[in-house]
């Protein structure tokens, strides 16, 4: 039964094809700005999740903070961290290891063009192997770095493409450094991070050697936390050495200790607030799409008089008369809902792979979940049923000698 | 013959503003069951709105409809859609067919409210339509058929529950004379040959030939009686 009802409030709106489009294009256009804006929104949090992604949730960074210049974490610093400091670091309660590292951009040539990455040490012994799987370094192509391992570099999974040189780097190949001679032993997998798909890895002291960083300016300590997970008591303790150790007072830090997590969050946060504004936008377009949908089925219950007549007469009871009703407003905001998702997702998709294609960047990009697609689907439909409820009700209660004797 | 619709002393008051006009003012009127009933009247008489009482379609003000020993003009109005669906057949002078339907889906309408499968409804309602001649049209909606055939649809649309009245208000009016024979000779068989009570409204003397028995009304009463047959 409810078939046949389905059946024929399709057919009747395909009847009056040029309205039911009109009054869907007021759904679909609030469904596809949501659908777009927080798949845009949930790809920018993936994307910028994904640059601090090579810190765990167990790993914090100590960083000198009063940035000179802009550049990669750490350099151009007034007071740069000192090269004793991850030692002492690393006897703090709570803490497993600690490690400096030093990080400077620099030019990379190769095929006779030129390129800029950054450059990255790598610490020896012990340390080496935390930061790999602190890091979840895997070479695609060739291997690590070992201790031995002089001029040779290991880069990121960007260098392995076309892009940057017109081919592809790959282990075994010769690569200009800041000018100096290198042979590439490995190409990373790709990461997803900006940081981590461009880096250009050395052992340290190749760092000092060629690249020209000073041992005792450190430009990041990485701390990793051991198995008890205290990771805030740790992070304090840390502090309160560093205080002590660079001689500043509390609230006067230049430095910083950062957890991932607590970057996070602050991102987050803003971003929550962008996609409450997006809501909040998107709900008041959807508004009107449903009192379109409303106004809409007023005028089919006015033109539709006669119908309703005529069915009551041969034997439709009003529930019959409401669901008819009720189906043609739910399915104009169900389908409205569709085409919206269906625009929002091509809307989004193609703004990340023009983002990709013009401004090369990864920033831009689209991740629309199942539940953002259920959701939507979910509400245009409820959207729709709400609104029609009442112009529903209406024809039901309609007396059926009157209907009958309207015009139409 | 044992009536099977009674109205008994029936009112009907409608409000036009603040003037009150009386349709319907002690109407007294007996169907017998399986006869073929003429209403005849000048317009305004209250024929259309006692066939509307009879039809369930709605209440009177006063007094008494029985149909089939229920009384009727006490029912809710889901319980008089549910008379009206299974024991009323109705046909108007504008055919009142769904124009988005089929002529097959027209006539399985009424079987759709009645919650029936729907294999035995398409079963039904093709039936019907191949009864009154119309098999070859079953696909084809109301805009791309005759008035005649809408008609004869409607017919079939009215027999779709199988009721034991029907009722048609003008069933020829809008058609030219010979169709207009067509349409009273499946009336006239589904009396004769299914035994089928038959309540027809018109003001034209040749219809009403077809009918056992006219009856005259007036000023919201009967005011002549009188058998053909």
């Amino acid at each position: 039964m409810l078939k046949d009802y389905f059946i024929y409030s399709v057919r009747n709106l395909r009847h009056r094809g040029l309205r039911s489009w009109l009054t869907m294009i007021g759904i679909f256009i609030g469904i596809a700005a949501v659908v777009s804006l927080i798949g845009l929104g949930e790809g920018l949090r993936i994307a910028i999740m994904s640059q601090f992604g090579f810190l765990g949730p167990d790993v914090l960074a100590v960083q000198a903070s009063g940035l000179a210049l802009a550049g990669p974490p750490g350099t151009g610093v007034v007071e740069p961290l000192s090269d004793k400091l991850a030692d002492k670091i690393e006897k703090v309660n709570g803490v497993e290891a600690a490690f400096n590292r030093y990080i400077e951009s620099a030019t990379v040539e190769f095929n006779d063009r030129q390129s800029v990455g950054i450059a990255g040490s790598v610490p020896e012994g012990e340390a080496k192997k935390i930061l790999e799987t602190m890091v979840n370094l895997k070479a695609e192509d060739g291997r690590l770095l070992k201790d031995a391992d002089s001029r040779k570099a290991v880069l990121g999974n960007n260098f392995g493409g076309d892009d940057k040189f017109g081919k592809g780097i790959r282990a075994g190949d010769r690569i200009l450094i800041n000018g100096a001679d290198f042979e590439v032993i490995g190409i990373l997998e790709k990461k997803g991070s900006f940081i981590f798909d461009n880096v250009v890895l050395m052992n340290e002291q190749v760092m000092f050697d060629v690249i020209g960083n000073k041992k005792e300016e450190v430009d990041v300590i990485a701390v990793k936390i051991d198995g008890t997970g205290r990771i805030n008591e740790a992070k304090e303790s840390i502090e309160k050495l560093l205080r002590k150790e660079r001689d500043v007072k509390k609230g006067e830090e230049n430095f910083v200790v950062q957890s991932p997590q607590q970057v996070l969050e602050a991102l987050n946060s803003t971003l929550f607030a962008v996609q409450l504004f997006v809501y909040i936008i998107a709900a008041i377009s959807l508004a009107v799409g449903g009192i379109g949908i409303m106004n809409t089925m007023y005028t089919s219950v006015l033109e539709r008089g006669k119908e309703i007549g005529i069915m009551k007469s041969i034997g439709a009871k009003n529930s019959a008369i409401f669901t008819i009703f009720f189906i043609e407003s739910g399915l104009l905001g169900i389908v409205g809902g569709i085409i919206g998702i269906i625009l929002g997702m091509a809307f989004a998709f193609g703004l990340s792979v023009a983002g990709r294609a013009f401004l090369g960047s990864d920033l831009i990009q689209a991740s629309i979940s199942p539940w953002l697609v259920a959701g939507a689907l979910v509400f245009s439909f409820a959207l729709g049923t709400a609104f029609g409820v009442v112009p529903a009700y209406r024809a039901s209660k309609l007396n059926p000698v009157d209907s009958l004797r309207s015009a139409k | 013959m044992k009536p099977i619709i009674k109205l008994e002393k029936v009112w009907k008051t409608y409000k036009m503003g603040d003037i009150e006009v009386n349709a319907l003012q002690g109407l007294d009127l007996e169907v017998r069951q399986g006869e073929f009933l003429a209403i005849m009247g000048p317009s305004g008489s209250g024929k259309s709105t006692a066939v509307n009482m009879i039809g369930c379609l709605d209440v009177p003000t006063r007094g008494k409809i029985t149909l089939e020993h229920h009384d009727i003009s006490k029912l809710s109005e889901s319980e008089l859609a549910q008379v009206r669906g299974r024991k009323i057949g109705f046909i108007f002078q504008q055919f009142n067919l769904i124009p988005t339907l089929t002529a097959l889906e027209n006539v399985m309408l009424p079987i759709v409210f009645q919650s029936v499968s729907r294999e035995k409804r398409i079963r039904k309602a093709a039936e019907l339509l191949k009864i009154v001649g119309l098999s070859g049209r079953m696909n084809h909606k109301p805009a791309e058929m005759s008035g005649g055939e809408q008609q004869r649809v409607a017919i079939a649309r009215s027999l779709a529950n199988n009721p034991d009245v029907i009722l048609a208000d003008e069933p020829t009016g809008n058609l030219d004379s010979s169709t207009g024979e067509t349409v009273m000779g499946f009336l006239q068989n589904l009396n004769r040959k299914e035994g089928k009570t038959i309540i027809m409204v018109t003001h034209d003397n040749n219809v009403a030939k077809h009918a056992d028995r006219i009856e005259f009304l007036k000023d919201g009463k009967v005011i002549e009686n009188f058998e053909i047959h």
